[in-house]
């Protein structure tokens, strides 16, 4: 196991909900209260310095519940790490998470994608629109698994 | 003294930069709050060219998405066929042999030039400088001759192979190559004659759209872009793939954060890519070019033809498609524009589950409106220009 995901445990014992790794990707599921502060952790901790947010990518696991899922790819430039982590919506009717934005700036657009595309609603983003379908399209949220692939 | 300070209170004026307008590079439209000439918000409005990729890439099997992936920075296909394919094989759990290693470097390298030449071209055309579009299309053409040797065509290649390539080298391009490659440092010299010192040039860049170092990280800026405010991060550095380990190259550092050490920036970074092309070439190793699995790559003709083995291989691979293990990764390369990266979750079907681009081009546009506030409207098109955008690319 690594060093991260062995001080994440110590750190938030109660919040790591799986650990999963594949290919020598670490991806570490916690749960959506503990996410802000976990981010926070992972940034601001010298022996982890994951200061850089590579994307936000929404997924939508239907038919499994719970349903929604964001996950986060973090890199740090000084140990020259990857590290991953998802958390899952409560909700699989109104899938809520809280924002990264204060703990990285770059969230901001990422957590619109995933909000236009996959319905994702992030608590306490400051500006929470549509960023790449028109806003007439309320309701419609192309990545989701229900929505045709085709012919629509 | 502070652009904003100067000019005099008025009502503001909305306007719309675009969605047509030759300096938004594509279809980017900027919803501009102005004072005068001065911006006081700036919100770019894109999706104008969203495709759905990442949907589409869901209704088919991993080889069908190679071609959509061409679409995404149009002007680096070759860099997206790279991070896609790089990324299934790591799903895959396969490694290409080393002369197909060698062969996605030089002409990634080549693709990172051509993109480079281009941004050169278009950034300084923004800026009122006609001559370097000239001089930079004239070296772009002669990489368009050779790419069209290698996949038969300018923009979209589709060369590059899950598990290898479409085809060995064409003969007679490794001699061009070298052609371009030893004489690319002479015309170099040419873009900085018109540029480097020129006055305007530096009027219209120093200064302009400046993010520090930490603010770069924390806005998610990439390759040259974060580079520029003296981020030393280079993928193909720090995280090798594909045999990056055995070039030597320099990493080109800015220390402003402004429009001109990116300009720097990505000047030398054209020397560099042009340097790991020549070494490329010097070690190009002989063999194979695809990975000897029978489920990943097709089998030779004369194989399908003359063998039930093959035959069988060849069906299934075309009906059904690879089947990668179930499992989710992320990979990230280099691309001309910064950080691109697949994150690819598998099902064990055919069909990709979930394809989510992290493309280079979205992330660097985000910091706009923190950049354009307090500036001239004509800063903002400076700022356009050295963000290198492709909207295929933010738009995805």
């Amino acid at each position: 196991m690594d060093t991260v995901t062995e001080k994440l445990q110590t750190q938030f014992p109660e919040a790591i909900v799986a650990i999963y790794e594949f290919r020598g990707d670490t991806t570490v599921t916690v749960k959506p209260e503990q996410l802000v502060a976990v981010c926070q952790f992972l940034r601001d901790d010298p022996e982890t310095s994951f200061k850089y947010l590579s994307a936000v990518s929404g997924v939508d696991y239907y038919p499994a519940s719970p349903r929604f899922a964001a996950v986060y790819h973090l890199y740090s430039h000084q140990y020259k790490k990857r590290f991953a982590l998802k958390a899952f919506c409560a909700n699989d009717e109104v899938p809520v998470l809280p924002s990264v934005v204060p703990v990285w700036s770059t969230a901001d657009w990422h957590e619109r994608e995933a909000y236009d595309l996959v319905g994702i609603k992030f608590s306490g983003h400051p500006d929470l629109r549509r960023i790449l379908t028109p806003p007439e399209c309320e309701g419609y949220y192309p990545l989701r698994k229900d929505y045709p692939q085709e012919g629509y | 003294m502070n652009s904003a300070e100067l000019a005099p209170s008025t009502e503001t004026m909305l306007l719309n930069l675009g969605p047509q307008h030759p300096s938004t590079h594509g279809v980017l439209r900027v919803w501009l709050e102005l004072d005068g000439e001065v911006i006081v918000n700036a919100d770019p409005d894109i999706g104008y060219l969203h495709r759905g990729i990442e949907k589409m890439c869901e209704n088919r099997t991993y080889h069908q998405c190679l071609p959509l992936t061409d679409r995404l920075d149009y002007l680096a296909g070759t860099a997206n066929n790279f991070g896609f394919v790089l990324a299934v094989e790591k799903l895959l759990g396969v490694e290409v042999p080393k002369r197909a290693q060698y062969i996605r470097v030089l002409l990634a390298e080549l693709t990172r030039i051509s993109s480079h030449l281009f941004w050169l071209g278009t950034h300084g055309h923004d800026l009122g400088a006609m001559t370097p579009l000239f001089f930079a299309f004239r070296e772009r053409e002669e990489l368009m001759d050779l790419f069209e040797m290698v996949w038969g065509g300018r923009l979209f290649p589709c060369y590059l192979r899950i598990g290898g390539l479409a085809a060995d080298l064409p003969e007679g391009f490794v001699e061009k190559a070298w052609d371009f490659v030893k004489k690319f440092p002479e015309r170099i010299k040419d873009y900085h004659n018109l540029l480097t010192k020129n006055r305007i040039w530096i009027a219209r860049t120093k200064d302009v759209g400046v993010l520090t170092k930490e603010e770069a990280l924390d806005w998610g800026w990439s390759g040259p872009m974060a580079r520029g405010s003296g981020v030393d991060w280079d993928i193909r550095r720090d995280t090798p793939y594909s045999s990056y380990q055995d070039f030597d190259f320099k990493i080109p550092l800015g220390t402003n954060g402004d429009t001109y050490d990116r300009y720097l920036v990505r000047m030398e970074e054209m020397v560099q890519s042009n340097l790991i092309c020549r070494q490329v070439l010097e070690k190009m190793p002989s063999g194979d070019i695809n990975v000897n699995d029978p489920t990943v790559i097709l089998p030779p003709k004369e194989k399908v033809y003359n063998t039930i083995e093959g035959l069988i291989n060849h069906f299934l691979l075309i009906e059904k498609g690879i089947t990668p293990p179930k499992g989710e990764i992320y990979q990230a390369i280099e691309a001309p524009k910064g950080e691109l990266g697949f994150y690819i979750i598998s099902d064990g079907s055919p069909h990709p589950f979930r394809v989510k681009v992290r493309g280079p081009s979205f992330v660097n546009l985000s910091p706009t409106k923190v950049l354009a506030k307090g500036r001239l409207l004509s800063d903002l098109i400076a700022l356009i220009g050295t963000m290198d955008i492709v909207l295929a690319d933010v738009d995805r």
